[in-house]
């Protein structure tokens, strides 16, 4: 979906990270546009996990060098809810549990939350029950979901799909999806895709991080990244997924440019 | 520890203020002419004051309890006043006559003295400091046959009631603070629901403690007759003093065959500060006789304030298939320390208890829950379910559970589940990725964990109980 109207979403220079002293991200450079999906693949320890974690905020992690501009926003000033209702979702990887706290209730709060900050009406509970219905389908959710606490019992698949229908709900310009086909198996991750994709539009843009091309063959992005040590070492389309899996990592080794980028 | 996990604790606490009236308080010291004193200021029948110097002499041979897991400084018995009481203008003929002043400050603590201006249908004896200074909807409760009145009032007017139940499921000799107690308490609420009435409202005592260096003992008596039933909450608030001050009650529940009593308290006695100077020593004993068959008692508790609470709202099941409840949340702060739980006596066939038990602990408090599950020879068929959960704040708070389980009948079942856990920078993050701010977040947490017991309260109660906890947590995490 690669548009000359487009407009940039997200700028990272130079971007440097680390946790208890331990440096993760060493140089991030990466523009998205609008209407753009992006991989960023790698292998565990690569750092991505931690860039995904890093745009939204979270706390644990040290920023020591570089910059990201979200759309108007200096991204790297604003605390993570700020981020959250300025327009950028993650998708976690590993979603928390909270019991007690029937998954309605907090599906509204956040919608409420954000659709307050942008200036817009807040639903009511049998509105936003009937809205949140809606978008369930989009991901064949059952509607007890809502009534059942946050994720708790809820499958790896079943986690899953509620980080996608958060998404689905909070419309955000930008994206971030952390391995969200972990622990999917082959019809989850296709209800997942399919709900990814129908939110994906010309206005806003996605970035998945994932192990494996497997997620790429339902969800097709227009670049892939590979990560490396903290940095992206290659870039190109969607075909270098694909070579990836054929040739294994050790081949990113061998042919990886000097400035980061093959084109 | 984030920076985020550090700052929502302290908001002053609201109900610290003082009320200027004039009182009229004893001496200072406990001795048998204190007693007497005290007696003799209530004009009581001598039956009671032989009650009382026996519960004196029984004191004098007892020691501190020092199994609980809190730590204090000796309390010394001889700097407390035993009884400080509001100076009445005049003997009160209604509660138009009440002092503005007291009702200046019920009204500022939330508590509606006038029946017009009442919550939808409580009704309400409110405490101030060793006396009853009002009880609403009496007349109305009194056309139904319920007796709802000081426990002062009840010993003029009902003795034969008091004489044959007062003492009669805690002993005089129960434990240090139920003999200090027995000796020396001032007043409290009494209510008697006869055989096959259903009360028509909540009843509600409101205990304020006002006068520095005094000590609250307040006495209450709950009794339902044969298929009578009753909702009873009760409410505490104290100023804020940098002295400790001593608040030992004791609570007895008697429900005959087929009887309900459900009994729910919101304790918000003042905490001390946020170095732990100041606040509320809380040595409370509760127990309920569920006496009769299918009789059923049911304590809820959100235990949120006092320095120090020790208490163990228990039930004694002794008619066949009666039931037992006990509902807990416990919130400590700051230096706060609670030592609570419940006792389960089970004597009876078919008997049943279910404990639910949540603390929550944040700065450098520190919480224990401590449950006794008895199924005693006789207790065919007996069955206890125990859940035990423990949420941690922060980095520098404690929770203990201590469960003793003693089965000597094994057509028993005896079930106990227990869980820790922590509000962590995850969960946070969680929740601040969706847009939600660090203190909304707490409070959904915490009343997500607290579920199970809020929904056990009255509606008017679960509100207060959200309120109290969310502001009571306020700065502890962010």
């Amino acid at each position: 979906m690669i548009d000359k109207n487009s407009r940039t979403i997200l700028s990272v220079q130079g971007l440097h990270a680390r946790i208890n002293g331990t440096e993760i991200l060493k140089g991030i450079d990466l523009t998205v546009k609008s209407g753009e999906i992006h991989a960023i693949m790698g292998l565990n320890g690569s750092g991505k996990s931690t860039f995904a974690k890093v745009l939204a905020g979270h706390s644990a992690y040290e920023i020591t060098g570089g910059s990201v501009q979200f759309e108007d926003n200096n991204l790297l000033e604003l605390p993570p809810e700020e981020r959250a209702r300025a327009g950028l979702f993650l998708a976690f990887q590993y979603p928390i549990e909270i019991p007690g706290v029937a998954n309605t209730q907090f599906l509204r709060l956040a919608y409420n939350t954000v659709q307050t900050k942008r200036g817009k009406e807040e639903l009511d509970p049998l509105e936003f029950d009937d809205f949140v219905r809606e978008k369930m389908k989009l991901l064949e959710m059952n509607p007890d979901f809502l009534d059942r606490s946050v994720n708790e019992g809820f499958s790896g698949g079943e986690k899953k799909r509620n980080e996608i229908l958060q998404m689905a709900l909070l419309e955000p310009t930008l994206s971030i999806l952390d391995e969200t086909d972990s622990g999917l198996d082959i019809d989850a991750l296709k209800t997942v895709a399919n709900g990814v994709n129908q939110i994906a539009n010309k206005d806003n843009a996605t970035i998945l991080v994932t192990h494996y091309q497997r997620l790429l063959d339902y969800i097709v992005p227009d670049f892939v990244h590979v990560m490396q040590a903290g940095r992206i070492v290659m870039t190109g389309g969607k075909e270098l997924a694909l070579e990836l899996e054929t040739r294994g990592y050790d081949w990113v080794n061998a042919n990886k440019s000097v400035t980061g980028v093959i084109a | 520890m984030s920076a985020v996990l550090q700052s929502l604790v302290n908001q002053p606490y609201k109900h610290g203020f003082v009320t200027e009236i004039e009182s009229d308080i004893a001496p200072k010291g406990l001795n048998e002419d204190i007693i007497r004193l005290i007696s003799t200021k209530k004009n009581e029948p001598e039956w009671l004051l032989s009650f009382r110097l026996k519960a004196y002499q029984k004191w004098l041979t007892m020691t501190e309890p020092k199994w609980q897991n809190v730590h204090y400084p000796k309390i010394d018995f001889q700097s407390i006043s035993y009884y400080s009481a509001p100076k009445p203008k005049q003997k009160l003929a209604s509660m138009d006559e009440v002092d503005p002043e007291l009702l200046r400050t019920f009204e500022k603590l939330g508590v509606p003295m006038h029946e017009r201006a009442a919550l939808a249908g409580v009704a309400v004896d409110v405490i101030f400091d060793s006396v009853s200074v009002a009880t609403t909807y009496k007349e109305k409760l009194a056309e139904v046959g319920i007796i709802f009145c000081s426990i002062s009032e009840a010993v003029q007017n009902h003795p034969e009631l008091i004489q044959k139940y007062l003492g009669s499921v805690v002993p005089v000799g129960d434990n240090y603070f139920a003999a200090l107690n027995s000796a020396v308490f001032t007043d409290g609420s009494f209510c008697f629901i006869p055989k096959g009435v259903k009360c028509p409202m909540d009843l509600s005592t409101y205990f304020r403690i006002n006068t520095e260096g005094s000590g609250q003992f307040e006495r209450t008596l709950i009794i339902a007759e044969e298929g009578a039933s009753v909702c009873y909450l009760e409410g505490c608030t104290a100023p804020r003093f940098d002295t400790n001050q001593l608040h030992a009650a004791v609570v007895e529940l008697i429900a005959l065959d087929n009887a309900d009593i459900k009994y729910s308290t919101v304790q918000n006695w003042y905490a001390g500060d946020e170095n732990g100077v100041g606040g509320i020593y809380n040595f409370v004993t509760k127990r309920g006789l569920a006496k009769g068959v299918n009789s059923r008692i049911s304590w809820t508790q959100v235990e949120t304030g006092s320095a120090i609470t020790w208490k163990y709202p228990s039930c004694i099941l002794r008619g066949d298939n009666s039931v037992g409840e006990f509902y807990s949340v416990a919130v400590t702060n700051n230096y706060q320390q609670a030592d609570t739980g419940t006792k389960m006596i089970h004597l009876g066939k078919n008997t049943r208890s279910t404990i639910v038990s949540k603390g929550i602990s944040a700065g450098h408090s520190n919480s224990s829950y401590r449950g006794l599950v008895r199924i005693t020879p006789t207790a065919e068929g007996a069955r206890n379910y125990s859940q035990c959960d423990s949420m941690l704040i922060g980095d520098q708070s404690g929770a203990h559970t201590f469960p003793y389980i003693q089965v000597h009948n094994n057509s028993a079942i005896v079930e106990h589940e227990a869980s820790t856990s922590k509000i962590g920078e995850d969960q946070l993050f969680y929740f601040s990725q969706r847009g939600i701010d660090a203190e909304e977040a707490v409070s959904m947490i915490i009343n997500g964990f607290c579920k199970d017991v809020f929904q056990q309260l009255p509606m008017e109660f679960a509100v207060e109980a959200t309120k109290l906890l969310s502001f009571k947590l306020e700065g502890s995490v962010g």
